[in-house]
């Protein structure tokens, strides 16, 4: 190719690609660059930033314990509880469903995760709330049932704004999974159950970790579902960041929170693409 | 299985119809209902704060929406002809952006703006000709930037998709019969990846529109509908709550399902 067009195809590509390019650079980047020097920082006298160099927000850290507990507690159990009912779901979705419905049921799980969060939660401190059930069960007699603000509240939160979201990968990779190897595992004389532990669930594992770290990571972050349903009674990494952000405006110690908050991330992600990349030999990350 | 299975869907439509019922309920109890009414739809319109936070969301959903269409599209188009060094650092950056939870993207943006604008804004102040320079500050534009990161990487990797489901032999024919790029590009390719990118278009606009915790730290002094529906929402529970979310819940429906039929291929594809 001469050298002319050659320059002029790669200034094309440039063009094409810098505006995406500086967005993530001054919205993402540098976002992050910033929120580490604040960690690092002191609380100004009147709230915000005062240039420093100290690990002494990293130390103060345990202060927050109960938030960091709570979350490192809540966040996988919810991720867990979500497998447990998302794989019957996906499992049903890609290999027993009738083909003519699948797409409706498919659309079905998906519409949720995309309809409000706020809106969804809200539904939830709704009929927890006490002129919800509790009110219904003062009707036959069960006086002061509280159901709002207890981690149960929390955690039911959790499964019901979060399982779209572990329902889809799993069925994405139970649905490429090719029908023969089930026959052929059959034909052998495997019943059913060794069918489906030797062969489904281990090649709907990369699904599988999608879907639990994916969860997992966003629940890590939460704050709309522990703020409505846990009233400040059981309250995140979410709660503890909005207050120290919004609140009390001690950013430097907010920002050390939050660059744990994406350490822990960072190691979940790689252990999980570790495990998906050594079973299927692939990073197929399906999110949509 | 298949009582479990109905019971999964109950499970995942009965609040949200509870919701939707009871902002037709004519009183105020949230577990009796009273009688059919849409008193509280003319509530929630008559109110004029909730209009302007309707209108503020509405217009940052666009603005950021179709920024993250145009600019994700030149993306997704321009990464295709990357040396695979620089794809996979964009994938990267990309995948990050998706991932990291909406409060860290907001406080990351929140810290990052306000570093930026305390430089900015006093040296604004002695280059300025005239009395009052303006001040930079938290509003419109960073919900926008904020809200336009997340769309432009969803736009990027649906679009992407696409593209790498195109035939490449219609677009060599094209320009064997001496097509332009720019003309294979226009008859050729944009036909074929329209859908995909209005599909990008309509969720980035959904999450725009649905997003309460990004906008929650960078919006300043405004106010978009899930900030104010979560500021009602803390003085109390009442039936003009629910109208609102239906109201809510009925146009992010719209916006899924005209994007998933968009999406829907002759061969179905992964990334549902």
């Amino acid at each position: 190719m001469p050298v002319a067009t050659n320059t002029k195809r790669n200034l094309v590509t440039a063009a094409l690609v810098a505006p995406a390019a500086a967005w993530l650079m001054i919205f993402l980047v540098l976002p992050f660059i910033a929120m580490l020097v604040f960690a690092f920082g002191e609380r100004a006298p009147e709230g915000g930033y005062q240039a420093a160099f100290t690990f002494a927000q990293f130390a103060r850290l345990p202060t927050r314990a109960a938030a960091f507990w709570n979350t490192m507690v809540l966040a996988p159990v919810g991720a867990l509880v979500c497998l447990l009912v998302a794989y019957p779901v996906a499992y049903y979705l890609a290999v027993k469903a009738n083909p003519r419905y699948r797409l409706i049921l498919v659309s079905l799980v998906v519409v949720p995760f995309w309809t409000s969060l706020l809106v969804r939660t809200y539904a939830w401190m709704y009929i927890l709330g006490s002129r919800g059930i509790p009110n219904l069960l003062s009707m036959i007699g069960l006086e002061d049932v509280r159901l709002l603000n207890t981690p149960g509240a929390v955690l039911l939160g959790i499964v019901y704004g979060y399982l779209p979201l572990m329902i889809m990968p799993i069925y994405v990779s139970l649905e490429k999974l090719d029908r023969r190897l089930l026959e052929a595992s059959a034909d052998l004389g495997a019943k059913p159950v060794s069918t489906f532990f030797g062969v489904t669930l281990p090649l709907s594992l990369p699904g599988v970790m999608t879907g639990v770290a994916l969860v997992t990571i966003l629940l890590l972050g939460e704050y709309l579902i522990p703020q409505l349903l846990g009233g400040g009674k059981v309250f995140f990494i979410g709660n503890a960041l909005v207050d120290l952000f919004l609140q009390s405006r001690n950013w430097p110690f907010g920002s050390a929170i939050a660059v744990t908050l994406v350490a822990v991330v960072v190691v979940i992600l790689m252990v999980a693409m570790r495990i998906a990349f050594r079973v299927a030999g692939t990073r197929q990350v399906d999110l949509v | 299985m298949r009582a479990f299975i109905s019971s999964v869907y109950i499970f995942l439509y009965a609040p949200i119809a509870l919701v939707v019922l009871f902002s037709f309920n004519a009183g105020r109890s949230a577990s009796e209902f009273t009688g059919f009414s849409t008193a509280w739809y003319g509530k929630a319109l008559g109110n004029t704060f909730l209009v302007s936070a309707l209108q503020n969301s509405l217009m940052i959903a666009f603005t950021s929406a179709t920024l993250a269409a145009i600019f994700g599209t030149m993306a997704a188009l321009g990464m295709e002809r990357l040396a695979p060094r620089n794809r996979a650092i964009f994938d990267a950056l990309f995948a990050a952006a998706i991932v990291v939870p909406g409060v860290v993207i907001g406080i990351a943006t929140l810290v990052a703006l306000v570093a930026v604008f305390s430089f900015v804004n006093p040296a604004l102040a002695t280059i300025w000709p005239g009395e009052q320079p303006p001040q930079l500050g938290l509003g419109y534009g960073s919900i926008i930037a904020a809200h336009g990161l997340f769309s432009m990487a969803l736009v990027t990797m649906i679009v992407k998709a696409r593209i790498a489901s195109l035939g490449r032999d219609i677009v060599e024919a094209s320009s064997d019969l001496y097509a332009t790029p720019l003309t294979t590009f226009r008859l050729i390719v944009l036909p074929q990846i329209l859908p995909s990118i209005l599909a990008g278009f309509l969720l980035a606009f959904t999450f725009s529109f649905d997003d309460f915790i990004i906008a929650f730290f960078v919006a300043g002094s405004k106010t978009t509908l899930p900030i104010y529906v979560f500021a009602s929402i803390r003085r109390g529970v009442t039936p003009e709550i629910n109208a609102i979310a239906t109201l809510v819940l009925v146009a992010s429906l719209l916006l899924i399902l005209t994007a998933r039929i968009l999406m829907r291929d002759k061969k179905p594809k992964s990334g549902e």
